[in-house]
């Protein structure tokens, strides 16, 4: 096998760097895992890194309860096929705690309550470095995030006072009850990730390919037709063929119209794409700084 | 007056489904007011990295600030306090790739007093982009991006003479501040230095070659930005591999780590820091790859034969060339703060996978960006101020001249107290 010094060798290199660095430098990691593509990348540059050692942390998911089945299937799939240990916290129980509020809009989601139940979780196990797969690229907010995005003691982010990068000499050290977000995929773009899948030959939850699902359109975003969601006035599902450019939350993961059934059609389609992937996340829409606004209390 | 339009003239459709081969790190330096954004939109927006949705959110934001030019800025200008303030806080990554390349591009603030950022953003830059505008020639702010380039080591720098559509796309213009910039880069070591005229509002030798400067026969900024080969320079320097982790593996030794310079093959003979023990690379593997050999920049797992045990912090070096080893070195600060940086004062610092505790036994001198001159600093080096000290480590480092090799050249200062990183070093 030539090592080969190709860009995706480049970008792999430099997330393992990053994973192997803060498990170095941190007592109790974990990884987030939500099913989407960024983060199953996530979990086979973490067995990269370690093997033939199975990576030293446990996968943690933050389920709202709004989930698509096959996100479900796919992620206790992947998690017996890695022999990785799987943590998961329910956004119910911090409802029924009182921990959180459910939404009472129109348009009800559970995307922004996730971060408390993230923080607690974390506070339970005490996590003191959270690896994720948010990168660079996606979203304004998310541009001058670092490798290492230091949380203070109450989870919080504070984009005025994040340390300075410099070289590879990442400083993950912290006081007690101090954790970090750990952002190995900073450096790549949608289109990256995908060519990575191809390459590695990695398994994707099947709602990243076309398939005939009725959706509902609302102010641009196809929304999956589920239990979770309200229909309003004047809608009517639809079916169309339809794909995801993002996993998460079904209450706010919108779709797009798509024919691409294979990873090589996926990566056709995104190359020719007039727009980005959060443009369909209706969470992202929902005012100019959303996104800002949920890291600031401690989103991903 | 700002000319941050939307480039106009034809999308050029540089659009492949094939894979880029490998990755180019760059700053962008200049000010605002020289189209750094607009040079920098050009190149996003031609190769399609800048979306649909994205021109929309900037349109709005612009529109909402009652500008009446599209305000690149607003692409990643991504937080709140910025937007409404219009300053770049800190460095800025954005994205853009070609068949040949992904480019990876740091942007940072024009504002000089801000040298943190300009340093943190060339720490993995591989090449500079300095841009002037055509109508005002070199300034102060040209004279300093170069010096800094000098000072870190930049081997590649391209000097952008924009706003060429504003001078008439005089060859004359051009010609004399070429002449100029040659004058003053003499005597800097930096080896590789071009010039290219451009207007990146129309385009012109920003990706396509420019109808209105027939003059001009070299390459685009693109084709230039496409052709510099910087991984053969990593990978001709000595093996260096600091060693993160050793894997928790039986009846083996596995060091994980990333390929910091040079090359290594299997039967290959190192060296391992410190002590010097000499050891063999049984075999080189990512997870279920076997690899024959690995070059700089690649993360692997080496499995060594038997001997002492090892550990984090750990350097592996070719046996023939080996790292320089010493508890007092000297080293070019930039200084981070808050606070000054005194004599005595202890610190902790980040070199290669290790953590060290130091301190600075003498101020040398402090380095005025501006001249590149010498100054006594009794009284401490101050917040964004860059110059030598000679610092005393606890234990020895393993290290080469930073201007020779960055991996084992650079390193960081930590507080003891709050851990925040609060200076970077170039060790002489």
């Amino acid at each position: 096998m030539p090592a080969a010094n190709n860009y995706l060798t480049y970008l792999e290199s430099e997330a393992i760097f990053v994973i192997r660095e803060a498990v170095a430098q941190c007592a109790k990691p974990v990884l987030l895992f939500s099913g989407g593509k960024d983060s199953l990348v996530l979990v086979h540059l973490a067995r990269k890194a370690f093997w033939p050692a199975l990576p030293p942390f446990p996968l943690l998911h933050i389920d709202t309860g709004h989930n698509f089945p096959e996100t479900i299937t796919f992620r206790d799939k992947l998690v017996q096929k890695t022999g990785m240990e799987l943590i998961v916290r329910e956004v119910e129980d911090s409802i029924r705690n009182g921990r959180v509020e459910e939404e009472k809009s129109l348009n009800p989601s559970r995307n922004r309550q996730q971060s408390v139940t993230l923080l607690d979780a974390i506070a339970e196990f005490g996590f003191d470095a959270a690896f994720g797969g948010a990168r660079r690229d996606e979203e304004k907010a998310r541009a001058k995030e670092r490798f290492f995005s230091h949380r203070d003691a109450s989870g919080k982010w504070n984009p005025h006072n994040q340390r300075p990068e410099l070289w590879n000499l990442f400083n993950g050290l912290h006081l007690p009850g101090e954790h970090f977000r750990i952002f190995p995929l900073s450096n790549w773009t949608e289109l990256d990730v995908w060519r990575y899948i191809q390459q590695e030959n990695l398994e994707v939850p099947d709602l990243y390919f076309a398939h005939n699902r009725k959706v509902v359109n609302r102010q641009g975003s196809l929304l999956a037709h589920t239990e979770f969601i309200n229909i309003l006035p004047g809608e009517i599902p639809e079916e169309k063929q339809v794909r995801f450019r993002t996993v998460g939350d079904a209450t706010c993961t919108g779709a797009v119209e798509s024919r691409a059934e294979t990873i090589a059609e996926i990566i056709a389609e995104i190359s020719v794409s007039e727009t980005t992937e959060r443009n369909t996340r209706a969470d992202d829409l929902r005012s100019e700084t959303a996104m800002e606004d949920r890291k600031l209390e401690g989103y991903f | 007056m700002q000319q941050n339009r939307m480039p106009e003239g034809k999308k050029t459709n540089l659009l492949s489904t094939e894979t880029p081969t490998d990755v180019l790190r760059f700053l962008a330096a200049g000010n605002v007011d020289d189209g750094k954004s607009t040079l920098i939109g050009r190149l996003l927006y031609d190769s399609r990295a800048v979306m649909k949705d994205q021109l929309e959110a900037v349109t709005r934001a612009s529109q909402n600030k009652g500008k009446d030019f599209l305000d690149l800025s607003f692409l990643t200008d991504g937080l709140q306090a910025e937007r409404e303030q219009g300053i770049t806080i800190d460095v800025a990554y954005r994205y853009f790739s070609t068949p040949k390349r992904k480019f990876i591009v740091a942007d940072t603030p024009g504002h000089w007093e801000y040298t943190r950022n300009m340093v943190t953003g060339a720490s993995n830059a591989d090449l500079m982009l300095i841009l002037v505008d055509a109508r005002n020639g070199l300034t102060e702010q040209t004279y300093r991006h170069t010096l800094l380039a000098s000072l870190l080591g930049f081997k590649h720098l391209i000097l952008c003479v924009n706003k060429m559509d504003t001078v008439g796309f005089k060859e004359a213009v051009f010609e004399d501040l070429v002449a100029a910039f040659k004058v003053f880069t003499a005597t800097l070591n930096i080896p590789s230095i071009s010039c290219v005229p451009v207007s990146a509002l129309k385009g012109d030798n920003v990706v396509q070659p420019s109808a209105s400067m027939p003059w001009y026969k070299d390459k685009t900024l693109l084709e230039q930005l496409e052709e510099v080969n910087v991984a053969a320079e990593l990978e001709q320097l000595p093996f260096r591999f600091p060693v993160q982790l050793v894997l928790p593996v039986q009846d083996n030794v596995v060091l994980a780590g990333q390929v910091e310079s040079g090359r290594i093959k299997v039967g290959d003979k190192v060296q391992v820091h410190p002590g010097g023990e000499e050891r063999t690379v049984l075999k080189i593997q990512l997870m279920d790859q076997t690899l024959e050999e690995a070059v700089a920049t690649n993360s692997v797992s080496l499995v060594l034969d038997e001997g002492k045990p090892l550990q984090r912090g750990n350097l592996l070096s070719a046996t023939g060339d080996l790292p320089l080893i010493s508890d007092k070195i000297k080293v070019e600060v930039c200084w981070f703060g808050p606070g000054k940086l005194l004599v005595g004062q202890p610190l902790l610092v980040k070199h290669t996978t290790r953590f060290v505790k130091a301190e600075v036994l003498e101020i040398v001198h402090k380095t005025d960006v501006a001249t590149l001159k010498q100054m006594p600093a009794q009284n401490g080096l101050e917040m964004n101020e860059i110059g030598e000290v000679l610092l005393q480590t606890e234990e020895p480092l393993y290290y080469g001249p930073y201007l020779v090799n960055k991996g084992t050249g650079s390193l960081i200062f930590i507080c003891p107290r709050s851990f925040e990183t609060i200076g970077a070093g170039l060790i002489r």
